[in-house]
Order: structure tokens, then C-alpha cells, then sequence
């Protein structure tokens, strides 16, 4: 039994689900162009994951084993669904930014991931720091990503201008193309300092 | 729109995962041979036809007429969950060499984010069923293109010598990010 600091910081570092395991690849690519919707979906993300991972875990002995996916599926979308209605309300924009991310935050493989790895198997207490940890991850992850596509690609860091008004856009890096090969190279940087520092 | 031009952007203009990032997941983890691309494209290509007219008329005939617009997504994902599990059981019993070459897929697709991706698109584009339909075969067609093209690039980069760090995923991406370069070029054809 691993310590609760432990169980924390893994979805951080070791088993980051970005950069380690490599899920919830589309929202990843998708939104990062600047990095408030990085940061926005990270923070969608990691409430959905958080309530579904409680329920899921209070909810442990009474689903049963053979309709648990179904089960699983049906309480996140309903978790989904109140992420949406509240984005809708209070950050249009966001909202708007994001488009069709949100809904498909039901099929983001980290939360049907956690929930049938995890909280199915855990009390609640492990299972919020664990949903805490992952999600943190997540948020992460996309924030440094969008932070480096807004910055290269508009010269800016969540709306505010870093590089002066000299500095030419690199129009490719908040285009479609440079989503896949920033998140290339930066994988490809993550694996050699994982290397170096030893966390395998 | 015209029929054709949505056949054109969904299979190039707009390809469902170089430019809309949809599939990511599948697109990464099933691209390694060529033949088993096809068998997932093929795949993909079928179920998210069915499951775009199934989710058409779910959310035209029973939640929009009631007010239930705010339950598409619970809606929707339980609908595709369920008829995946359909299609697997009656291609077992109808027709067991469509499920040989297709039934390893199946389970796979439930999580693919594409299909759900298409039928929240159909609704939001305000599509007809024809053009539900068409849009839906025609971005499985995509789907299938860019799966089948990057299973061709990654079969050659095996071959190719190179630091370990960068071998898989992140050589892969940055592959794909070129590929997806070279679909752009097909936005200046068609004002989207």
C-alpha cells in the first residue's frame, strides 16, 4: 500500500496521463491553442474526474461486476452534462472555445480509465487523491502546452503580451499541425529527462 | 451545402483526425500494420454510419420535440455503447467472417471518440438525414485514409535508426503533424 502522498504525486509525475501514459490524446491536441483552454479543459476535466471517481468508489459494492462500464459511462456523462450547463452559463466563451471537447470529455479514456483501475478498488479518501493527482496531471500537461503554443504562436501567455509587438507569429504552432509535432518534441523531451532524472 | 462538398471536406479539407482531432486514441494505438488499419477504419466507417442515424433520430424524434436537448450526451453514449454491443452480437450470429475481421475492433470503438464526435457534429450542423448520412460514411472514409497512410509511414520508421527517447509516440506525432500539414493544403480549395 502506497502512502497518500504518494498516491498524489504519481498522476503528476510518474504515471502522468499525458506525457507517460498517453490518454486523452484528442482534448490534449484539440484545445491548447492558448493556454486559458488548456487550462480550462484541464480544470473541466479534473471536476468530472473527481465526482465520478467519489460516486464510482461509494458506489463500489452495489454495481454489478457485468454492467459496471455501462454504470460508469452513465455517471460520468451525467457529471459531463453539469460541466457543460455551467460552462454555458458562467464562461461563454470558454464554452464556446472548447465546443465539441466537452461532451466528448465522457469518452476521455483517463476517466473510464481511473474509475475502472482505481475507484472501483479503493475507499473514497484514496480515490479523491487519486482523482486529485490525475487530474492535476492533466491540467498541467495541457496548461505547459498551451502555454508554449500561445507563446510561439501569438507571442503571448494567457492573454498577455510577453514578446513585444516586434515579434512575428509563428502561425504554424496554433495551427492543427503544430499541435501534433509541439506535443511530439515535447514527449520526445520528456522521455530523455524522465531517463535522466531515473522515474521509469 | 451540397452533398459533395461535405464529402469533400469531411474525407480532406476537414479530415476527422489530422484537423479536428477526433480518434486520437485509435489513430495512435491501431496504426502499426496496414492491414489491421483497415480492419478498424472499416470498422469505424460502419458503426459510426449507424450510430449517426441512430443518434439522428433519437435526438430529433424524442429529445429535441420535449425540451430534452440537455440530455444528448447521456443520451448519446449510451446509445452508442448499446449498439456496438448489438452490432457484435448479430454479426456473430448472421455473418461470422465480417466478425473475424472486425470484431477485435468492436469493444475498441465504444471509446472512440470520433463517434460520438460525429453524431454531437451532425446535431450541431443542423444536418438532414441524407446529409447525416453522407457526412458520417464520409468521415469514416477519412478516418480510414489517415489511418491507413500513417500505418504505411510507421512501418518504414521501424527500419529507420534512431535515438530511443523519440522512437513511438513522439516520432509518430510529430509524423502525423506533417501528414496533417499536407491536408491543410486541401482548405484552399473549399471556403469551409
Amino acid at each position: 500500500m502506497s502512502t497518500l502522498a504518494q498516491e498524489f504525486s504519481k498522476g503528476i509525475f510518474k504515471e502522468n496521463p499525458t506525457f507517460r501514459l498517453l490518454l486523452g490524446m484528442c482534448p490534449t491536441l484539440g484545445v491548447t491553442t492558448l493556454a486559458f483552454y488548456g487550462f480550462g479543459m484541464g480544470v473541466s476535466t479534473l471536476f468530472v474526474l473527481l465526482c465520478s471517481n467519489i460516486v464510482i468508489s461509494v458506489l463500489r459494492n452495489a454495481i454489478p461486476a457485468k454492467v459496471r462500464i455501462p454504470a460508469y459511462i452513465l455517471i460520468i456523462a451525467t457529471f459531463v452534462t453539469i460541466v457543460d450547463m455551467v460552462l454555458k452559463a458562467f464562461v461563454p466563451d470558454l464554452h464556446g472555445a472548447l465546443g465539441i471537447f466537452i461532451p466528448l470529455i465522457v469518452v476521455n479514456c483517463i476517466i473510464l480509465g481511473r474509475a475502472e483501475a482505481f475507484a472501483r478498488k479503493n475507499n473514497v479518501g484514496r480515490s479523491i487523491i487519486d482523482a486529485l493527482g490525475m487530474g492535476m496531471g492533466f491540467t498541467i500537461s495541457l496548461t505547459v502546452l498551451g502555454i508554449i503554443r500561445e507563446l510561439f504562436g501569438s507571442g503571448s501567455i494567457f492573454g498577455v503580451n510577453i514578446l513585444g509587438t516586434s515579434f512575428q507569429p509563428m502561425g504554424l504552432l496554433s495551427s492543427p499541425p503544430g499541435a501534433f509535432i509541439t506535443l511530439g518534441i515535447l514527449l520526445g523531451l520528456c522521455n530523455f529527462a524522465f531517463k535522466r532524472l531515473g522515474i521509469e | 451545402m451540397n452533398l459533395l462538398a461535405i464529402i469533400f471536406v469531411a474525407i480532406l479539407a476537414n479530415n476527422i483526425v489530422l484537423s479536428q482531432f477526433l480518434g486520437i486514441c485509435p489513430y495512435l494505438g491501431v496504426s502499426k500494420r496496414i492491414e489491421t488499419s483497415i480492419g478498424m477504419g472499416m470498422a469505424v466507417i460502419f458503426v459510426m454510419t449507424l450510430s449517426a442515424i441512430v443518434t439522428w433520430l433519437i435526438y430529433n424524434i424524442l429529445l429535441a420535440p420535449f425540451g430534452l436537448a440537455y440530455l444528448r450526451t447521456i443520451a448519446f453514449i449510451l446509445v452508442i455503447a448499446g449498439l456496438v454491443q448489438l452490432v457484435e452480437m448479430i454479426l456473430k450470429k448472421t455473418n461470422p467472417t465480417l466478425f473475424q475481421a472486425l470484431g477485435i475492433y468492436l469493444p475498441l470503438i465504444t471509446t472512440n471518440c470520433a463517434i460520438l464526435g460525429v453524431a454531437v457534429l451532425n446535431i450541431d450542423a443542423g444536418y438532414n438525414i441524407i446529409e447525416t448520412i453522407i457526412y458520417a460514411i464520409s468521415t469514416g472514409i477519412g478516418f480510414t485514409l489517415a489511418m491507413v497512410i500513417m500505418a504505411g509511414i510507421r512501418e518504414r520508421l521501424e527500419l529507420v535508426n534512431m535515438s530511443g527517447f523519440v522512437r513511438g509516440a513522439a516520432v509518430t506525432l510529430v509524423s502525423a503533424g506533417i501528414l496533417s500539414l499536407a491536408f491543410m493544403g486541401f482548405k484552399g480549395i473549399v471556403t469551409l
